[in-house]
């Protein structure tokens, strides 16, 4: 007892798929399920995930209690409620589960109403991440989603109502097409909103996608980087002056409501992912799950092996993950991770301006504004 | 039935000279010489056809892959004459093919008193073959003319017969015609190289002279001299001396080659055959050199020893520093087999240790280079070939350099450097395109000659230096394939020559340092800082990239700062894809060369040192 467990449910399904992600998800017509109504895929779907949930707790249950719980996809709020329920009640069932476990879940602002999300409420989701990405309706196009500001406020106003306190919008920023007035409005928008968190994310073109071809064909000019960097500056400027700060390189909150279950990535914490392609972290032990859902759900159904591929990291990838993680951070790198060689490049970086003086002083590697644009260059230099 | 059975022929120290015939073939690459020499050895049954394999003397892979010979080998062939039935001995001796070769290819020359000219007569006489044939006349060697692949469907034995009796002054009709393939008519060579190439001249009581006219390095048994007797006997007990040092050597073994080497009691006058003694070092037995006897020495050398002269140098270095002592190793034992190769450490700012070698060639550096990385498993940056310039400083001090780096940039009165005599071979429709290029190119036209009424010989004195940077690869792109190259060194002349610096944020890159023409200064400028531009990732900071002459800037490009070096999102998902990539990258960095604070991939430096070609064979290797 007395270890901590994240649980991170991956919800393999999308009404469709957008043309920028990259992520293991699924429509019911590209598994061949077409046929299947919502509910019964789901209802399948969650059969499977149970089966997994106790295979962590035969293996876990008597020494661990579980923090933080993230439902992520694809689309969780396309489940149905009473299947979240199911899970969720499962895991008490398996688990200690501490009092004030956060419990978040991804919703598109397009796949919530007043009954699921009071369904889920009552499940137990304390959390909720709206997919906002953009107001521009040009952009919106672009990334293939369809949803609409007047559909998010709905979702927001729904789950206010219901009590949650902890509400997230995710922004994408950086989408070919999008102008520096494309974005302060986003971010106006966002500000109105009843929200305590933002993630903010660049533009990624992830090989593979219907975004990438359209860019490489020349349809679509791809994100220019310079550009990119002034947004940022923008995006951290603007959510800095109302009251959301920086925690994470990507994400900004107000006081107390930082996600707790993403910091337990980037902290070293442990953590199961049930589900296809969910990455799990126990110890120094890291292992990913086959990624197609039907052949997990068949695995599972014969009680043999979801993992597709496992890793035990060595000392040396342990110290190259915390510093790419940590450094990410707010509270940062501690002074004591690094070796005696690496001082030099903390001096070059504090003399360049990108790491901050006062927080090494106090024994702690803290990014500033403009050291942050370049986080995966210190990173490099620091772990050769 | 011609061929002789070994036991019934001649023996080696006693065979009569009036019965020898030694013979070269002389044949562009491709004209099908290793093939005609195989058929020549089915046909006198030195080789048993079970052991029989396509171009059979061709010892190293290298040789055989990129069909061209290095190393000159002789072969002792019996042949029983069809014309008068007489028993005789050819030495079928093998020259290399290429002009960064020349100096070997006299010596094997001057070891003939006849030589084929194998010519492809789909093709046409190419400019190298010109030159050995020029060098063949000189050496007033009898010329066979031969027309082969007369199997081609393309052949045009008529056009190329005019072609031949024109630059030999025979008859048409005298042209003889093979195919080294079906073996057409190479019977019927043999006993015409018999009939009409003059047995060999010497005094067999004379004190020993033999021609030095290749010399191997193997593993086993140490250096293999090759040399041809001119007078005397050099028999296995004898303790032989070369000319050039005075140096004395036991004598281990002598022998012949037919075509695979057998110990004899000697080699008498006329002989061609190879000498063993323990030599470890190709540069103690030299090729043009004269062996004599210890005990009853020669007193005159024979004419024509020369010390080979590198041309072209280049700075190799290893792209893993760490191979530094395996370079090292690899091109000492490169140069037992190499007396022309030479080399001395060198240290560059931007490239860290290597070497400085000097090649006889483009040809020569390439095939060395190649050798290193194939045989010794290296992978080698090589910087920008350059000649050895002659400088004269105000102070009136001499000065050679052979590195650009070194080059000093004031009080320098004048710069001289090697200028060659071009000979170009090509269809008479490319003559405005090659005159265009060698103008380009500095060059003096000295004047040019219809071949055939389709082919022309131009001739012009270029700088060496123009020739080495990728003017043979101009010359075949300009002119489809169709040119063809040669040229000799005919001295030094004064040029207004200046040297052009690379620097980044102000500091110089010793290894982009190159000395051009003045009036090509600014072109070559303007094209490096825009190559580099595009092949140095952005840093942290603005970086100029500049070009100078001396502290003058003529041509300057900037790498703007990058703003945003950051993946904006890491979740439980991407952890380990991102490790595995930092992983990749942190190889990279330690690949990374330091130009001052500039962080410059070693990619960087290849592509930019290289010619496009260089560079698709190092993105192949990745």
């Amino acid at each position: 007892m007395g270890q901590r467990l994240s649980l991170y449910i991956h919800i393999p399904y999308c009404v469709k798929r957008c043309g920028y992600c990259d992520f293991n998800t699924y429509t019911p017509k590209e598994l061949g399920q077409s046929g299947l109504g919502k509910s019964e895929i789901s209802s399948q779907y969650i059969d499977s995930a149970i089966l997994e949930i106790d295979r962590a707790s035969s293996e876990l249950a008597d020494t661990v209690s579980i923090g933080t719980i993230f439902f992520g996809g694809g689309t969780p709020s396309l489940m149905e409620g009473r299947d979240i329920n199911r899970i969720l009640s499962h895991i008490r069932q398996q688990f200690i589960v501490e009092d004030d476990c956060e419990i978040t879940m991804e919703a598109n602002p397009d796949s919530v109403d007043e009954e699921n999300l009071a369904a889920f409420v009552s499940a137990g989701v304390n959390r909720f991440s709206f997919g906002l990405q953009t107001i521009a309706p040009h952009l919106l196009k672009t990334l293939d989603r369809t949803h609409n500001e007047e559909s998010i406020l709905k979702a927001l106003e729904i789950a206010v109502k219901l009590g949650v306190k902890n509400l997230s919008a995710d922004l994408i920023y950086g989408t070919p097409g999008e102008s520096m007035e494309d974005l302060i409005k986003t971010l106006e928008f966002a500000l109105h909103l009843p929200i305590n968190h933002i993630s903010a994310y660049a533009l990624i073109v992830e090989k593979g996608t219907k975004l990438a071809s359209q860019i490489s064909r020349g349809e679509i000019s791809a994100p220019d980087d310079d550009l990119m960097a002034d947004k940022y500056l923008v995006i951290d400027s603007t959510l800095e002056k109302n009251g959301f700060q920086w925690y994470e390189l990507s994400n900004w909150a107000k006081a107390g409501a930082q996600s707790q279950h993403n910091q337990v990535y980037w902290t070293g914490g442990n953590w199961w992912g049930i589900g296809p392609g969910a990455h799990s972290f126990l110890g120094d032990r890291r292992w990913w799950n086959i990624k197609n859902p039907i052949s997990y759900i068949a695995a599972l159904s014969k009680n043999e092996s979801v993992i597709a591929e496992s890793e035990v990291l060595s000392d040396e990838n342990k110290r190259d993950e915390k510093i790419m993680l940590k450094i990410r951070m707010r509270s940062g790198l501690a002074r004591s991770d690094l070796r005696a060689s690496d001082i030099a490049v903390i001096e070059r970086y504090i003399n360049s301006g990108d790491i901050d003086l006062e927080n090494w002083e106090k024994g702690a590697v803290v990014l500033t504004l403009s050291g942050r644009l370049i986080a995966d260059r210190i990173v490099r230099d620091l772990v050769v | 039935m011609p061929a002789l059975s070994a036991n019934k022929a001649p023996q080696p120290a006693a065979t009569n000279p009036e019965i020898i015939r030694n013979f070269c073939i002389i044949a562009h690459i491709d004209h099908g010489k290793s093939t005609l020499a195989d058929r020549m050895l089915q046909l006198t049954e030195v080789v048993d056809p079970r052991n029989m394999r396509a171009q059979y003397l061709d010892r190293m892979d290298i040789e055989r892959e990129r069909g061209i010979t290095i190393k000159s080998q002789a072969v002792r062939l019996p042949w029983t004459s069809g014309i008068d039935g007489k028993d005789y001995i050819l030495n079928m001796i093998d020259t290399p093919g290429h002009v960064d070769f020349t100096y070997e290819v006299s010596r094997s020359l001057a070891a003939c008193e006849g030589a084929i000219l194998l010519v492809d007569c789909a093709q046409g006489i190419e400019a190298q073959t010109l030159a050995n044939l020029y060098l063949a006349m000189e050496n007033n060697l009898t010329i066979i003319p031969v027309l082969n692949k007369i199997d081609l469907p393309a052949a045009q034995p008529e056009k190329f017969a005019k072609e031949l009796a024109k630059l030999i002054g025979c008859e048409p009709e005298d042209c003889f015609r093979v195919s080294g393939k079906t073996g057409d008519g190479v019977l019927e060579l043999l006993d015409e190289i018999v009939k009409q190439i003059p047995p060999p001249q010497g005094d067999a009581d004379k004190p020993a002279r033999a021609l030095i006219f290749d010399s191997v390095y193997d593993s086993y048994r140490g250096v293999v001299t090759y040399v041809r007797v001119i007078d005397g006997k050099l028999s296995p007990r004898d303790q032989i001396q070369m000319f050039s040092t005075g140096v004395k050597h036991e004598m281990l073994e002598v022998g012949v080659i037919s075509p695979e080497p057998i110990a004899s009691k000697g080699l008498g006058v006329g002989e061609v055959g190879y000498l063993i003694t323990g030599v470890k070092d190709v540069r103690q037995s030299r090729v043009g050199d004269t062996v004599t006897t210890a005990i009853r020495p020669a007193t005159q050398a024979l004419a024509g020893y020369k010390d080979p002269v590198p041309m072209v140098f280049s700075g190799l270095y290893p792209i893993d520093g760490d191979e530094y002592p395996v370079l090292r190793d690899a091109l000492e034992r490169l140069q037992l087999n190499d007396a022309a190769l030479v080399y001395e450490p060198e240290t560059s700012a931007a490239l860290g240790f290597g070497f400085r070698c000097g090649f006889l060639g483009l040809l020569h550096m390439e095939i060395v280079r190649e050798r290193l990385e194939r045989e010794f498993n290296l992978t080698l940056i090589s910087t920008a070939p350059n000649v050895v310039y002659q400088l004269t400083t105000e102070e009136g001090k001499e000065l050679i350099v052979t590195n650009p780096s070194e080059f000093p940039q004031t009080k320098i009165l004048s710069v001289k450097e090697p200028i060659v005599r071009a000979t170009v071979l090509a269809p008479s429709e490319f003559i405005g395109t090659i005159m265009e290029l060698c103008q380009q190119r500095r060059g003096t036209l000295l004047g040019m000659d219809y071949l055939s009424e389709d082919r022309i010989e131009i001739r012009y004195n270029l700088p060496l230096a123009e020739i080495v940077f990728d003017f043979f690869d101009q010359l075949k792109s300009r002119t489809r394939g169709y040119a063809s190259l040669d040229y000799e060194p005919i001295g030094d002349a004064e040029g207004d020559l200046v040297k052009v610096d690379i620097l980044l944020q102000g500091e110089t890159v010793d290894a982009f340092s190159s000395i051009v023409h003045r009036d090509k200064a600014y072109a070559y400028g303007v094209l490096m800082t825009a190559k580099l531009r595009e092949l140095i990732p952005r840093q942290q900071f603005e970086v100029p990239i500049q070009a100078a002459i001396g502290s003058r800037i003529i041509a300057r490009e900037t790498i703007r700062a990058i703003r945003k070096d950051v993946l904006a999102k890491c979740y439980g998902g991407d952890i380990t894809r991102k490790r595995k990539l930092l992983e990749k990258q942190k190889e990279g960095k330690k690949r990374m060369k330091m130009v001052g604070r500039v962080e410059v991939p070693q990619e960087a430096f290849i592509a930019a040192l290289s010619t496009n070609a260089d560079s698709e064979k190092v993105k192949a290797k990745k």
